[in-house]
C-alpha cells in the first residue's frame, strides 16, 4: 500500500497526470473556443448565435466535430504526400509542450523550469513551419500564396515579440514562470502591468505584446493567412475533414497560450487580488478575459493590409520595444535593482 | 517624427472608440426574429401568390372568365376557363391555373381585374416537395376551401361543360392573347 | 492544377500566372470572373468576363406591352430597383406626354431616396465584409430592415417592387408609411454618426483605402464611368442637377464631391449621399401634396407614337438611362437600358494595372458593382 502511494505521487506519474490534464483542457478549450467565439460574435452583432443544438446551442461544437469526422480525408493528387500529412500533425504538439511550463496555479505547473520562457519561445515557431508546410505541400496557387504571407508576418513579428519578453526578463530577472508570477503578490497594483517605476512605458510592453499575440495566431485584424474573401481559405484550402479541424484546434490552442502567456508575465497570473479564492480560479478569470479581448477585437476591426502589417511591425513596433528594452535598462542602472 | 506618434496615437484611439461601439451593442438585445419559433406579423399588403375572391352574397367566385389577367400576366403564367351556368347571365369562372413557379408577383393581373376578383394573398412560407405543386388551381383551392368551411354539402355547384360543341366555343375564345416569340 | 505549366513570361521578362477569380468567389458580388494575370502578389493584367448572368433584359422589351416589361426593370439592378423601374416610367409618361400628379411624384422622390440609402447600406456592408470587418454588415442590415418594412408596407415587396405604374403609382401610402419613414429618418442619423465612428474614422481602414486605387477624372470621362466613381474623382455630375426630372429642383441637397479619386473619396461620396438622401426625404414628407395617385386619361392599351425617348435618373451606381425606340405599335421596337455598372467595370483594367492582389479587390469593391446591371 505504501509503496503503490509513493509510486503513485511519484515525479513520472504526477507528470503523466498533469500531461493528460492540459491535454483535456485544450481539446474542451479548442472546441468551446469556437462556440464562445460564435456566441460572442452574435452578441456584437445583435443577434442570438447558435441555440438549436443543444441548451444555448452549448452541443455545437460537438455536432461540428462529428461533422468534420465523418468527411473524408482527401489527399488530392499530386501533392507532396509526406508533407500534407505532416503539416497538421506539426501544428498541436508546440502548443501543448509550451502549455506544460505555465503555472496554472500555485503549484500547479506540469514541469518547473528554470528557462521555461525560453522553451515556450522555442516552441513557437514550429507552427510557422507547419503552416507553411501545408501551404506548400497543397500544390494550390491560393495555398501558396497564402503560406508565403504568413511566414513573413510570422517573422516580422517574433522580433518585437522577443523584445518584450526580453525586457521582462529584464525586469524580473528570471525566465522561471513561477517565480515571475510570485514577484507579483499582493493587491493588482502588484502586478508587472503598473511596474512603472522601472519600465515607465509598461502598459505600451504589454500593449506590443498582445498585437503581437495577434499577429502570431493570424487571427484578425491580421489574419492574412485565413483572409477569407481573397484567398478562400488560404494555407487550409486544400485540407478537408480534420485535416482542417487539427490546424483550427492548433490556432485555438495558441491562442490559449498567447494569453496565458500575457496573463503569466503582466496580469499576475495565479495571484488573487483580494485573496479569498485558490489562485487557479483567478487564473482562468484574467485568462478568459484576454481571450474575450481577442474576440472582441476580431469582431470590432477590418482586416490591415498586407504591408501595412509588416510596417507595423518593423517601422513602429521593433523601434518602439527597442526603446523601452533601453528605457528599462537605463532605469534598472539608475534605480541601482 | 512627432507626425507619425500623433498619427499613431490618433489611430489607437480611433481603434479604442470603435472597440468601444461594438461592446455597447454586445448588451444590447437582440434584434433577430427567431423563425420558425416567433414569425413577424404580414402587412396586409403583402404580396403572396394570388388567390380567388368569394363573392359574399353568392357565396361563389366572383371571376366570370373574361381573361384580362390573363392577357394583362407578363410571363404568361395564368389560363382561365369558364362556363355559363343554366340561366345565368356571365360566365363563371370552372378551372383558374396559376403556374407560380413563374409568377414574379408584378401584379398585373389584380390590377387588370375590373371586378376585383383576384387579390394577393398573404401565404409566404410555401414548401413543396415537386415542382408540380406550385401549378396551382386557384379555382379548386377556393371550393374545397368552401366545402371544409361547410358552405356546401355538393361537390363544386359550376360543372366545367359536358357538352363538346360548348367546350370548343370556350377553349377558342380561351386563347391568349400572343406573347410573339420571334 | 501545375503552378509551372501556366507560368507565362510577362511583358518585363518575369514569369507570370493566371490567377482565375473565378464567377464563383466571395469577393465578386455576383456571377463575375476575372482573369488576372499575376506576378507574385501584383496584378498585371485584369481581364474583366461578364455575360455569366445575360437574361436578355432588352429583348424581352421587345416582347412585351410596356405595362408588361415593370417587373423586368426591377430586376436590372435589384438594390437600386425604384430608381429603375422610375427611369422606365418616365420614358413612357414622356413619351404619351402625360400629367402626373404632384402627389405621384413627391412619393416616388421618397421611395427612390428609400431605396438609395437601402442601395448603399448594402455596398457598406458589403464592402467592409470583403476587407475583413464582418460586423457593421449586420449593422447596416438591421437599418435595412427598416426600410425594407416600410416599403413593404405600401407595395407589399421587399426588393423586387412594382410599385410604380405608368401614369402614377400601383395604390396610395397611408399615414403608417408616413410616420414610419419620420422615425426612421429620426432613428438613422445617430447610426451614420456611429457608422462613422466605428468604420470611416478607423485607422486600419483608412489606411487600407487611402490611396489605393485612384481614378483620375480624365480615365472616368474615357470609359464613361458615372455616379460616385465620378463624383470621387472630382466630377460634380448628378443627373438630379444636371438633367433635372420629376420634382428633384424642388429640394434643397448637396451633391458630395470628393476630389481625390482613391477608394477612400468614392466611400466619403456614399457616406455623404446618405446624409443628403435623408435631408430630400424630409423635405418631401414636408411638401406632400394631397391628391390623386393615378393620372385621369391613362390609355388601357398603351401605343407609344412612333419616335424615340429617353429619360435618365441617377440610380445608387450612376446614370441610368432608358432609351424606348416606338414603331407605333403596342410593344416597343427597341428598349435600351444603359446602365452605369458596365462603364464603371470596364475601367477596372486599367486602374488595377499593378496593383497588389487585396487592393485591387478593395478597388472593385469601391466601384459598387451589381453584376445583373453589367450584363442585364
Amino acid at each position: 500500500m505504501q509503496t503503490l502511494l509513493t509510486f503513485l505521487s511519484s515525479e513520472p506519474i504526477r507528470l503523466l497526470v498533469a500531461l493528460v490534464a492540459i491535454m483535456s483542457f485544450v481539446g474542451a478549450n479548442a472546441a468551446y473556443l469556437v462556440w464562445v467565439e460564435r456566441k460572442g460574435a452574435g452578441r456584437f452583432q445583435r443577434r442570438p448565435g447558435p441555440t438549436e443544438v443543444g441548451w444555448a446551442g452549448l452541443l455545437q461544437p460537438i455536432a461540428d466535430a462529428a461533422k468534420l469526422l465523418s468527411k473524408q480525408l482527401i489527399v488530392p493528387p499530386g501533392v507532396d504526400r509526406a508533407l500534407f500529412r505532416l503539416a497538421p500533425v506539426l501544428m498541436m504538439p508546440p502548443a501543448l509542450m509550451s502549455l506544460a511550463v505555465i503555472p496554472w496555479g500555485e503549484s500547479l505547473a506540469a514541469r518547473d523550469i528554470n528557462v521555461g520562457l525560453l522553451m515556450i519561445f522555442a516552441f513557437g515557431s514550429i507552427n510557422v513551419m507547419a503552416i507553411m508546410l501545408g501551404g506548400w505541400s497543397s500544390r494550390n496557387k491560393y495555398a501558396i500564396m497564402s503560406a508565403a504571407r504568413v511566414v513573413s508576418q510570422n517573422v516580422a513579428y517574433e522580433i518585437p515579440m522577443l523584445l518584450v519578453v526580453i525586457t521582462m526578463i529584464l525586469v524580473t530577472g528570471t525566465m522561471n514562470l513561477n517565480e515571475i508570477v510570485r514577484q507579483q503578490a499582493g493587491p493588482f497594483w502588484h502586478w508587472n502591468l503598473f511596474r512603472v517605476w522601472v519600465n515607465p512605458l509598461m502598459p505600451v510592453t504589454f500593449l506590443i505584446f498582445f498585437i503581437c499575440m495577434l499577429a502570431e495566431t493570424n487571427r484578425a485584424p491580421f489574419d492574412m493567412a485565413e483572409a477569407e474573401s481573397e484567398l478562400v481559405a488560404g494555407a487550409f484550402t486544400e485540407y478537408s475533414s480534420m485535416g482542417f479541424g487539427v490546424f483550427f484546434m492548433a490556432e485555438y490552442a495558441n491562442i490559449l497560450l498567447g494569453c496565458a502567456l500575457g496573463t503569466v508575465l503582466f496580469l499576475g497570473g495565479w495571484q488573487s487580488p483580494i485573496g479569498l479564492w485558490p489562485g487557479v480560479f483567478w487564473f482562468l478569470l484574467k485568462l478568459y478575459l484576454l481571450v474575450f479581448s481577442v474576440v472582441w477585437i476580431r469582431w470590432t476591426f477590418p482586416r490591415t493590409q498586407f504591408y501595412g502589417l509588416l510596417n507595423l511591425s518593423w517601422k513602429i513596433l521593433i523601434p518602439v520595444s527597442l526603446f523601452t528594452l533601453a528605457l528599462s535598462a537605463a532605469m534598472m542602472k539608475l534605480l541601482r535593482l | 517624427m512627432k507626425k507619425t506618434a500623433l498619427e499613431i496615437l490618433q489611430g489607437l484611439r480611433s481603434l479604442l472608440i470603435g472597440l468601444r461601439i461594438t461592446l455597447r451593442e454586445f448588451f444590447k438585445p437582440a434584434v433577430t426574429v427567431h423563425y420558425p419559433h416567433e414569425t413577424l406579423k404580414i402587412p396586409p399588403r403583402f404580396r403572396g401568390h394570388i388567390e380567388l375572391v368569394r363573392d359574399p352574397e353568392t357565396g361563389r367566385a366572383i371571376c366570370y372568365s373574361c381573361k384580362l389577367c390573363e392577357r394583362a400576366c407578363p410571363s404568361d403564367c395564368i389560363t382561365v376557363d369558364g362556363a355559363k351556368l343554366e340561366g345565368a347571365k356571365k360566365k363563371s369562372v370552372t378551372k383558374y391555373i396559376l403556374d407560380f413557379t413563374k409568377c414574379s408577383l408584378c401584379g398585373s393581373c389584380v390590377e387588370a381585374c375590373r371586378d376585383s376578383a383576384i387579390r394577393f394573398s398573404r401565404d409566404y412560407n410555401l414548401a413543396g416537395l415537386s415542382k408540380d405543386e406550385f401549378v396551382m388551381d386557384l379555382f379548386k383551392k377556393l371550393e374545397d376551401e368552401a366545402r371544409a368551411a361547410g358552405l356546401r354539402e355538393a361537390p363544386a355547384a359550376v360543372e366545367p361543360p359536358p357538352a363538346p360543341a360548348e367546350s370548343a366555343r370556350t377553349a377558342g375564345a380561351a386563347a391568349p392573347a400572343p406573347l410573339k416569340t420571334s | 492544377m501545375l503552378v509551372k505549366e501556366n507560368l507565362q513570361t510577362g511583358a518585363n521578362g518575369r514569369e507570370t500566372f493566371v490567377l482565375n477569380l473565378g464567377p464563383q468567389h466571395p469577393a465578386t458580388h455576383g456571377v463575375l470572373r476575372v482573369k488576372m494575370e499575376m506576378d507574385g502578389e501584383y496584378v498585371m493584367r485584369a481581364e474583366p468576363v461578364c455575360g455569366y448572368i445575360h437574361r436578355m433584359q432588352e429583348k424581352m422589351g421587345e416582347n412585351r406591352t410596356y405595362a408588361q416589361f415593370l417587373p423586368n426593370t426591377s430586376r436590372i439592378d435589384y438594390l437600386s430597383a425604384m430608381n429603375y423601374t422610375h427611369a422606365f416610367v418616365g420614358a413612357v409618361e414622356r413619351a404619351l406626354k402625360l400629367q402626373i400628379p404632384p402627389r405621384v411624384e413627391f412619393i416616388r422622390v421618397i421611395t427612390s431616396e428609400l431605396n438609395r440609402i437601402s442601395s448603399h447600406l448594402v455596398w457598406w456592408g458589403a464592402f467592409l465584409l470583403d476587407l475583413g470587418g464582418f460586423t457593421p454588415l449586420l449593422y447596416a442590415f438591421d437599418d435595412r430592415e427598416k426600410i425594407l418594412d416600410l416599403l413593404e408596407g405600401i407595395s407589399g415587396a421587399r426588393l423586387t417592387y412594382c410599385y410604380y405604374r405608368i401614369g402614377g403609382l400601383y395604390n396610395d401610402v397611408d399615414d403608417e408609411f408616413l410616420e414610419g419613414t419620420r422615425a426612421f429618418v429620426k432613428h438613422m442619423r445617430p447610426r451614420l454618426d456611429m457608422y462613422r465612428d466605428l468604420v470611416t474614422d478607423n485607422i486600419i481602414l483608412r489606411k487600407r483605402l487611402e490611396g489605393i486605387g485612384p481614378i483620375s477624372a480624365e480615365l472616368c470621362r474615357r470609359y464613361g464611368a458615372c455616379g460616385p466613381v465620378m463624383r470621387g474623382s472630382g466630377v460634380p455630375y448628378d443627373v438630379r442637377r444636371a438633367e433635372p426630372y420629376s420634382v428633384y429642383p424642388e429640394f434643397d441637397f448637396e451633391i458630395p464631391v470628393f476630389p481625390e479619386g482613391d477608394s477612400m473619396a468614392r466611400y466619403r461620396v456614399r457616406m455623404e449621399e446618405l446624409e443628403q438622401s435623408l435631408r430630400i426625404i424630409e423635405q418631401a414628407l414636408d411638401k406632400l401634396p394631397a391628391g390623386p395617385v393615378m393620372a385621369d386619361k391613362v390609355p388601357r392599351v398603351l401605343k407609344l407614337p412612333a419616335g424615340d425617348y429617353c429619360y435618365a435618373v441617377e440610380a445608387a451606381r450612376g446614370r441610368f438611362l432608358v432609351r424606348i425606340v416606338s414603331d407605333g405599335k403596342e410593344q416597343a421596337y427597341r428598349v435600351k437600358l444603359r446602365t452605369p455598372c458596365l462603364s464603371n467595370l470596364s475601367l477596372f483594367e486599367e486602374a488595377s494595372r499593378g496593383m497588389l492582389l487585396p487592393d485591387a479587390l478593395a478597388l472593385m469593391g469601391s466601384l459598387d458593382l451589381v453584376i445583373p446591371d453589367i450584363d442585364r
